[in-house]
């Protein structure tokens, strides 16, 4: 295996997929290295969603191939589970657990899937709580909380399982607009740690500050990709140009 | 109260007069139930006391003649002092199985342990008791027996069978829907017919398996079948991101239904649920049929061979129901303490 090669945590080669009739992901060629952080965007329906819930396999591939840190993802359940032991995910919808506690929701992973103990995932759930600032919330249930802070628990729930990739699927797109930069500041804070970050959001802000590559998608297609400098200053498709227009005066 | 009073029953004359006319009924309705039930009601076990009372007051003595036979059937009027304390025992490990802070592992071992004394105490045969067939055994021990075990074996079936039929397996869902179609297509009474007089037709010649067990096996079987389309109806208010949240952090598919699915699709289900346990506490009253005395057959097995009672079956059939309301009451309140519990950390 060559050095080349092992540095790519994700790899996408002509993946397709379809539901029904309708083509969601055409021809996916995508590499990502170690530590990069990437952002996609792109109108709805493009396939950007389907394309990061492919890593952890919330949506199957049917065909080409996909490989997270050299394990292909297949209906194999071994390799499945250790996918998801490596790729951490956080949701539109932040899926906090609404029936634990907000310490429950973080240690329940730990203890069930990487048999730590109570004491030990209690204490680095409160680590990592403290990480996102939210500490003093630990025994209230999620519901308690704003939409903000409940994000910030999604975030610290999967980084209790330390990933090597985090998957951001429009963190910020359910939040009020004064609790989208507390959950921004969280990620721009986990982006400037070096894990492999893959982000569909429309905080261009985000992008430009933090991405090393931005992805457009339309129509199931990687459009174009880009530094985000080129990327906004240069855009080369048309698409990406009648996009950016929309998406940056609104 | 007079306020409350005139606002909503004599706020004009059309109600006042309808407040009147429901008021003299319900007051003449409740005089005779009084008169009937209370005043005129004979109190003692005295069959001529009854007879000359008759029409103008219950006779209370019936139950006061024959409340060992209601309450304990065919079993031998003197052991009954075993199905008494079998009985005490067994339901005050379901009122301890109602509190939270006995839901622990040792619990399960305790029903063992229990389930096992009350077999030796109720059927005998060893440490000197005598034995008595599973025939013999009847009225409340028996209720409470066949309603518990239906209970407690029909919910893992059931949360089997929704699971079954939520699955992405085809073969597997395909079984569990056949098999909740087919047990909800028949009624109760012809399930139990099978069990109890078809089934034998197709055991070897030579064994046999008691007719007690065939019966709670069918009941078992049949109320799975409900439960299990309550409990689907639980799974399918849980939200996909719950799913894929647990999938998410690599929790295995028992541990995301052990976690997360069940005790949240549950809790929606609480009323449902407690629902169908009262149906199947009154359903076991259906196993009269093929000859087991539980409270209902014993309350006839009492009564229909003495003529001297035979008239006040009646108040035979209100004192079983008074007996029976006890348990679903009980059962309705505990199930309201259930939701309560299950709605922590929940804010709307």
């Amino acid at each position: 295996m060559s050095n080349n090669q092992a540095d790519y945590m994700i790899e996408f080669a002509k993946v397709n997929k379809w539901y029904g009739h309708f083509h969601v992901l055409r021809d996916i060629d995508l590499q990502v290295r170690r530590g990069e952080r990437i952002v996609i965007c792109g109108p709805s329906g493009s396939g950007k969603s389907t394309l990061i819930r492919c890593i952890n396999r919330l949506e199957s591939h049917q065909k080409g191939k996909l490989t997270v840190d050299n394990l292909e993802l297949s209906d194999d359940v071994k390799v499945l589970h250790e996918v998801r032991r490596k790729v951490g995910m956080v949701f539109q919808q932040f899926n906090l657990f609404p029936h634990l506690t907000v310490l429950e929701n973080l240690t329940l992973a730990p203890i069930q899937v990487n048999k730590l103990s109570k004491v030990e995932a209690e204490e680095r759930a409160m680590e990592q709580l403290q990480r996102v600032q939210i500490a003093e919330q630990a025994y209230k249930y999620p519901l308690q909380l704003s939409g903000g802070q409940q994000q910030r628990v999604a975030i610290a729930r999967t980084l209790c399982l330390t990933p090597q990739v985090l998957l951001f699927d429009e963190p910020t797109s359910a939040l009020d607009p004064e609790m989208i930069k507390e959950v921004l500041d969280v990620m721009t804070e986990l982006a400037e740690q070096g894990i492999t970050m893959l982000c569909v959001t429309h905080e261009m802000g985000f992008a430009k500050s933090v991405a090393d590559r931005v992805i457009f998608m339309d129509q199931g297609q990687i459009v174009e990709e880009n530094n985000p400098h080129d990327f906004f200053n240069r855009p080369r498709n048309e698409r990406t140009q009648a996009f950016l227009a929309k998406i940056l005066t609104h | 109260m007079v306020t409350w009073l005139r606002a909503n029953l004599f706020n004009n004359v059309f109600n006042s007069a309808i407040t009147v006319l429901l008021g003299t009924l319900l007051l003449y309705v409740l005089s005779q139930v009084w008169g009937w039930g209370i005043s005129h009601a004979v109190w003692v076990a005295d069959a001529e006391q009854c007879n000359t009372a008759r029409g103008a007051g219950a006779c209370w003595g019936v139950v006061a003649e024959k409340y060992r036979i209601i309450i304990f059937g065919r079993y031998p009027f003197e052991a009954q002092w075993r199905p008494l304390l079998a009985t005490l025992l067994l339901m005050a490990l379901l009122l301890a199985s109602c509190v939270r802070l006995f839901w622990k592992p040792w619990l399960a071992a305790l029903w063992v342990g229990v389930l096992v004394v009350f077999f030796i105490l109720m059927h005998g045969g060893v440490l000197g008791l005598a034995t008595v067939t599973t025939d013999q055994w009847g009225g409340l021990p028996l209720t409470i027996l066949l309603a518990s075990l239906s209970v407690v074996g029909a919910f893992p079936l059931a949360v089997l069978l929704a699971l079954g039929r939520m699955s992405d397996l085809p073969v597997i869902r395909s079984l569990c829907t056949v098999y909740v179609e087919l047990i909800r297509g028949v009624p109760l009474i012809s399930v139990l017919f099978m069990a109890s007089f078809l089934f034998p037709l197709f055991m070897p010649v030579g064994t046999s398996i008691d007719v007690l067990l065939r019966v709670l096996v069918a009941m078992i079987l049949f109320a799975g079948a409900y439960l299990a389309e309550v409990i689907r109806g639980g799974l399918q208010a849980i939200p996909r991101g719950q799913y894929e949240a647990a999938a998410s952090l690599g929790l295995t598919y028992w541990q995301m239904q052990g976690k997360i699915i069940l005790p949240q699709a549950l809790a929606t289900v609480v009323p449902g649920i407690m629902n169908n346990f009262i149906s199947t506490f009154k359903d076991t009253s259906l196993v009269t049929i093929v000859s087991l005395y539980e409270l209902t057959g014993s309350l006839d097995l009492a009564v229909n061979s003495d003529p001297d009672w035979l008239p006040y079956k009646l108040e035979g059939y209100l004192f079983i129901a008074a007996i029976y309301f006890v348990f679903c009451f009980s059962l309705s309140r505990y199930s309201q303490w259930v939701e309560r519990q299950v709605s922590r950390g929940k804010v709307h």
